[in-house]
């Protein structure tokens, strides 16, 4: 049975595979997009191999060693503008993107090295891989390990031998404990000072505030001096603490030999992790992978953001959408107003659904101007004047923060959840309001007892939305207080403990500026693409559960339509 | 009836007082519930209204025109004095808080005094060894404070005035002082009596042209501060200057030693090349004006002349390159004219405006970016003979008749008009007028470029190439999941789309700028060869699939058409990339992107509006697509069921019938997809490079109003003219999408009245 064109042209059929094709164009974008993401920010935690190589170039050759972080095809033209002598037959060459590490020698830590010029590549099991809390990761191959300035233990050759690993057991126990001393100085440093410094900010402004009431009680000033002198000697013994754990973290180093074939010296205390990439099982290497999934998700960042963990920016995005959902979800009921407005049903509820589609449809930097305008200088301002006058000219309210965020996002969301609860409220039949009404009850009871019970979980699918729309969104809330670095975070033992005041890190934010704004673009870019992961994972997880719950409220009211 | 019913009373009293209570409990807990519903339901008209507006409360200052007053402080108004010690002023100056006025007087002394009340706090003489008299009188710019006296022994002396604040008692103090930045001993500039003097400054390089009309002498001098000693090195050179065809009145020196700029007595203007042969340093001579000119002086910025005639005509003059790349002076702008003379004309301190009084004492304030005359008031019943601008523009101080009043200006934008803002304007140092945005500089003398032309322009280049992707994309898939697609396909392709939307668009830019514009870099030809191959690739799976048998075909429900294509479109993607190279070798000399910048001459930036119509159109194709889909999906049934009945196929129903039906809808969609691609910040602040160039390119970036405030605002100063500006760009926006949005909402409305009828 054969078909013709034209017949099948007149039939309409070519444009309706057409239409069909953009339905599949337009779910290959996302489900690519999706994995693109997926599989470029899960990969970045795997512990590559790292390769030792001999590269020639220009007649000279020399060692190098890193990670291959990505290969590309450049056209033989591209090459020879750039002044390397490429053999005429050639059309493209293979080239490499290796992560070689050891900033503070080279300067740089990635290079571009093309395949043809490497020579004797291998993966030395005794190869390691270090993570320092400052310039990046360092390669190479440990030659001694000294304890206080005496060697314990060193070693020459380069095969796996027992001497060797007796020297990484050495290097392994040295690091726990060190790992175990910087927990404690991190106590001290974080909570510990940092809990004095806050209050003596406060007492500095307590006895600002008696100066700007012209009050010169001699008791209360000398309650703040009288404070403030425990508070330095608190300070002092801290202090002493604090010497005394850094000379003991300091006792240990090893000596390292990079790709250049140089000594160098390396503090056992500067290393976060090391680790023998090309001997590990692959068991090993999951639990390196969990591992660092772990530290990506519950660690501060390091190195302006490039490395490290994200969990300021979570807790940050956490905290702002809890302010944000509490503001926002009574406006759900808002939508109820139709129900009321029986008798009346017009003017105003037009008015409110004209308000509520144009609120959907103003740009979101709109109301970021707005927030930074009004919020910020306008309603901040004048709350500095007013109650936190101590603290001027530095401002307390009247600069971006949690709250002023908290109430944009609040008020970018709102037709969120109007809309979304309006969709579940039109499911509900009319009987059931009306029987209510029949049998006495007043409008309010109707609403509370009678329809919001069944409106709820449309007011939940509205808030879901609502949040889901907050986590992401990012141009208003770069205006009213969000910033690349927040040195605490908003929630922490400080009285009064909630500090609405405080400018947080946001998940949405920490992309652009990592991915933009970051002077080792290179480097950064696999956590971009992990936090970009994790925020749709949580974006897709909460739009799933809304359409779930949707999906359940339409059933359930299927029953009840007559 | 009613009778009964009484007899027989029901045993329940429900009157009881804990009932009654109870009733007027609920009652009141009723009329609270619906009280604070229906100022929850205002709350969000309030909202609207709110930011309404107070966008427009912050972009109204903009607009409104200058005001003057006399000054008063504490409610008591300054009053006019007599010019304090007497004689002519050669100059009037304001010091920074107002508090402080200097004369200089033809009688060769400098007084300071109290610009409020014109008590003398300090004076003293301008004296040479050889006790010379003063003949001739110049300053380097209002900003610098620096002015030059020549005397009639040729030397020429320069001072500068300055004020130091002190804080005894806490209160302030003034005190003013005279420095001079080129020692105290006057520099010998001329042989002769210096009637003519001018002079110029940058950084250490100072120039000075004094003389007689016959006899001209240019000096140029080097300062130098000893670091050690801080004594001062002074080097001078001079140059005789030849005579020239012009009849000299009045001399000015552009920044640098090069160009000399001189008036004659009948409202010419010649321009003088000091570094060319001698015979050919006079460049041109222009006729400014058929009479007198009554004022010569440059702009902040020392690079426009303003200058104002005895028929009240004042225009702007700076030197532009001509045709033959040779420099001339050119008449930029005319400004509204006054009836009267031009009396006197006084500089702006730090922004491009001047004041200008005329005969009949009428004030006039103008900006020349803007070319707008910010205000028009009559201040005296005659001309003035000085007028000096305090340096925050904040009050002028006028003599006339001997005697000075303080006035308080109130002019806080005048930077910006119309015209400013949406047509070309001549900007000082650019060869013609053009729209140019660019709102900071580093230097204090800069004329910032507000027009908002560029930004509009990006904003609705940006939003055009996203819809050209979004459209036919959106469009096509959504007819086709409401009309076609089997519904259990339908109730999975749904919430994909639905999370479509919800991906935030950071992450959208994020990968448009760091993955995509790179790959597309790469692999232009591939990218463009994707659009042809896709839709035959389509086509002629969807042929083949025709002729497949239909045991074959049935394999496959009806409606699952869009899932057999998947692995055809990714087939398709991969083809048209992997054929690319060979492609490019053929046509466009081995690489597309070379042979676009090296052959055709089109500039190629890697974050363009290729990359940005591709990221923002997946921002947008959701939302076209679930408003298009709603719109078709509620047509009637009965209606494609008739039409089919009739014998129509599938297709000619979904034209004749549905889509006309649903196009109000479809309309609105692509309403509301417009808005949402010309508010969207991220992805353009992501995917471009955010230059604001107006090219309508698609391999050139852009930037678009809202990037533009995300980048600019939390840098501008609170209050002012770039702030409100801001403001003015968000509350287009604001106008715009609410403008769309209204529209469309009225439009889905009237759709939903036909169906209602049908």
């Amino acid at each position: 049975m054969k078909t013709s064109i034209s017949s099948w042209t007149k039939s309409g059929s070519p444009w309706i595979w057409l239409n069909a094709g953009a339905v599949a164009i337009c779910v290959i974008m996302v489900v690519s997009l999706i994995g693109l993401i997926a599989v470029r920010g899960l990969a970045h935690f795997w512990p590559a191999d790292v390769i030792q190589a001999t590269y020639t170039e220009q007649q000279s050759s020399r060692v190098v060693i890193g990670e291959v972080v990505q290969i590309e095809q450049v056209s033989a033209t591209q090459l020879r503008d750039a002044g390397i002598v490429v053999a005429a037959n050639i059309d493209s060459l293979e080239r490499k993107l290796l992560k070689i590490g050891n900033r503070d020698m080279g300067g740089i830590d990635f290079s571009w090295v093309l395949d043809r010029d490497l020579s004797e590549v291998t993966k030395p099991a005794m190869l390691f891989t270090a993570e320092r809390y400052e310039w990046g990761n360092l390669y190479g191959y440990i030659r001694s390990f000294k304890q206080a300035d005496k060697t314990i233990a060193k070693i020459d050759s380069y095969p796996k031998s027992s001497l060797y690993l007796d020297l990484w057991r050495r290097v392994d126990q040295s690091m726990q404990r060190a790992q175990q001393l910087k927990k404690k100085i991190l106590t001290i440093e974080k909570n510990q000072i940092g809990s004095i410094n806050y209050q003596l900010e406060r007492l500095r402004l307590k006895e600002r505030r008696l100066e700007l009431d012209a009050n010169n009680d001699p008791q209360a000033l000398a309650e703040i001096a009288n404070e403030r002198a425990q508070l330095q000697t608190d300070y002092h013994a801290l202090e002493a603490m604090l010497i005394e754990l850094y000379t003991d973290i300091n006792r240990d180093s090893i000596s390292v030999e990079v790709a250049s074939g140089k000594i160098v010296p390396v503090q056992i205390a500067s290393l976060v992790r090391i680790f023998r990439a090309n001997d590990l099982r692959l068991d090993q290497k999951m639990l390196h992978y969990i591992e660092k999934l772990w530290e990506f998700v519950s660690e501060d960042p390091r190195e302006a953001n490039t490395e490290g963990g994200i969990f300021p920016a979570i807790f940050g995005t956490v905290m702002m959408v809890i302010l944000m959902s509490i503001m926002v979800t009574p406006f759900g009921v808002v939508a109820d107003e139709d129900i009321i407005e029986y008798a009346k049903q017009g003017f105003t509820t037009r008015l409110i659904r004209i308000a509520v589609n144009n609120l959907a449809g103003v740009p979101s930097i709109v109301y970021g101007v707005f927030g930074l305008g009004f919020f910020v200088y306008v309603l901040g301002g004048s709350i500095d004047q007013l109650f936190y006058a101590e603290a001027l000219p530095s401002p307390t309210f009247g600069t971006g923060g949690l709250l002023w965020a908290s109430i944009t996002l609040a008020l970018l969301t709102v037709p969120v959840v109007i809309v979304a609860t309006e969709e579940g409220l039109s499911r509900i039949p009319r009987a059931l309001k009306e029987g209510s009404l029949a049998l006495g009850a007043t409008k309010a009871e109707t609403l509370f007892k009678i329809i919001l019970p069944m409106t709820s979980p449309a007011m939940m699918t509205g808030v879901i939305l609502a949040i889901a729309r907050a986590a992401g969104e990012v141009a208003p809330l770069m205006l009213v207080g969000v910033v690349k670095l927040a040195p605490t975070l908003p929630l922490n033992m400080n009285y009064p403990y909630l500090h609405l005041d405080q400018k947080i890190m946001h998940l949405g934010f920490h992309i652009y500026d990592v991915g933009f704004q970051s002077p080792n673009v290179e480097a950064s870019r696999p956590l971009v693409y992990a936090t970009a992961f994790l925020l749709i994972l949580v974006i897709a997880l909460l739009n799933l559960s809304a359409v779930a719950i949707r999906n359940r409220l339409r059933e359930k009211y299927k029953a009840l339509e007559m | 009836m009613s009778n009964r019913s009484d007899a027989k009373k029901p045993d329940i009293d429900f009157n009881t007082q804990a009932m009654v209570r109870h009733r007027q409990f609920r009652a009141f807990k009723n009329r609270l519930a619906t009280g604070s519903i229906t100022a929850g339901g205002f709350s969000v008209i309030i909202a609207i209204l709110l930011i309404f507006f107070y966008l427009l409360w912050e972009i109204i200052p903009l607009f409104k025109a200058a005001e003057i007053e006399i000054w008063s402080q504490h409610e008591t108004k300054a009053l006019t004095y007599p010019s304090p010690g007497g004689d002519n002023s050669l100059y009037l100056a304001l010091d920074e808080q107002v508090e402080i006025g200097m004369r200089v007087t033809d009688n060769q002394q400098i007084i300071f005094f109290n610009a409020r009340t014109g008590t003398i706090i300090s004076e003293q003489k301008i004296v040479t060894a050889d006790g010379a008299t003063v003949t001739s009188f110049a300053i380097v710019s209002e900003a610098s404070r620096i002015f030059a006296v020549g005397f009639d022994n040729g030397e020429v002396l320069v001072m500068k005035h300055q004020y130091t604040s002190s804080y005894p008692n806490d209160i302030r103090v003034i005190t003013p002082s005279i420095s001079y930045p080129l020692g105290e001993t006057p520099i010998k500039a001329a042989n002769t009596r210096i009637e003519l003097l001018a002079i110029s400054n940058e950084d250490e390089d100072w120039s000075i042209v004094a003389g007689t009309a016959q006899q001209l002498i240019q000096t140029l001098i080097n300062v130098e501060q000893n670091l050690l000693s801080d004594e001062l090195v002074v080097s001078t050179e001079t140059q005789q200057l030849p005579r020239y065809n012009f009849n000299l009145n009045k001399l000015l020196l552009l920044p640098g030693k090069r160009w000399l700029l001189a008036t004659d007595n009948h409202g010419k203007i010649a321009l003088l090349d000091l570094q060319a042969k001698s015979d050919e340093q006079l460049i041109q001579v222009i006729a400014a004006s058929a009479t007198k000119l009554t004022s010569f002086s440059l702009l902040l910025g020392n690079n426009s002349l303003i200058v104002g005639d005895q028929n009240g005509q004042v225009s702007q003059w700076f030197l532009v390159k001509n045709d033959q790349g040779h420099w001339t002076l050119q008449k930029v702008r005319q400004f509204n004219p006054s009836a009267q003379a031009v009396t006197v004309i006084a500089m702006e301190h730090r922004r491009k405006g001047f004041a200008m009084v005329d005969a009949s004492g009428q004030l006039n304030l103008y900006n020349t970016t803007a070319n707008r005359n910010v205000l028009m008031e009559k201040i005296t019943d005659q001309g003035v003979t000085a007028v000096a601008y305090a340096p925050r523009s904040n009050a002028l101080l006028v003599e006339q008749q001997a005697k000075l009043t303080l006035w308080k200006v109130d002019n806080e934008h005048p930077d910006i008009s119309w015209q400013a803002l949406w047509e070309k304007v001549w900007y000082e140092g650019y060869q013609e007028p053009d729209y140019i945005w660019q709102s900071s500089a580093s230097n204090n003398d800069f004329e910032p470029k507000y027009s908002l032309m560029p930004l509009a322009f990006g904003t609705l280049k940006a939003a055009f190439y996203a819809m050209l992707l979004a459209t036919p994309l959106a469009i096509c898939g959504a007819i086709y999941t409401a009309y076609f697609m089997a519904p259990a396909m339908r109730r999975k392709v749904k919430p994909l789309i639905e999370l479509m939307e919800a991906l935030p668009t950071v992450i959208l830019g994020f990968l448009a700028g760091l993955w995509l514009a790179p790959f597309i870099e790469n692999n232009l030809a591939g990218i463009f060869l994707t659009l042809l191959f896709i839709p035959i690739a389509i086509l002629g799976f969807g042929y083949g699939w025709a002729n497949l048998p239909k045991s074959t075909r049935n394999l496959v429900a009806t409606g699952w058409d869009a899932a057999l294509l998947v692995p055809v479109v990714i087939f398709a993607t991969f083809l048209s990339l992997y054929l690319a190279p060979s492609v490019e070798t053929l046509l466009f000399a081995g690489d597309m992107r070379q042979w676009i910048t090296d052959d055709v001459g089109i500039p190629f930036d890697q974050r363009n509006a290729l990359v940005v119509g591709i990221a923002m159109g997946f921002a947008v194709i959701p939302t076209i697509f679930t408003i298009t889909e709603d719109a078709i999906f509620s047509v009637p049934k009965h209606l494609s069921y008739g039409s089919l009945a009739l014998g129509a196929t599938p297709w000619q129903t979904l034209v004749r019938v549905v889509l006309p039906t649903a196009s109000p809808g479809i309309f609105s969609a692509l309403m509301v997809g417009m808005g949402r691609a010309v508010g969207e910040t991220m992805i353009v602040l992501m995917a471009t490079g955010n230059t604001p160039i107006m090219d309508v390119n698609i391999f050139e970036g852009m930037r678009t109003l809202a990037a533009n405030i995300a980048v600019e605002i939390p840098e501008a100063e609170v209050a002012s003219t770039h702030y409100r500006i801001l403001f003015l760009a968000a509350f287009s926006l604001f106008l715009f999408t609410f403008v769309v949005n209204t529209f469309a909402e009225v439009i889905r409305h009237r759709l939903r009245d036909k169906y209602g009828s049908l």
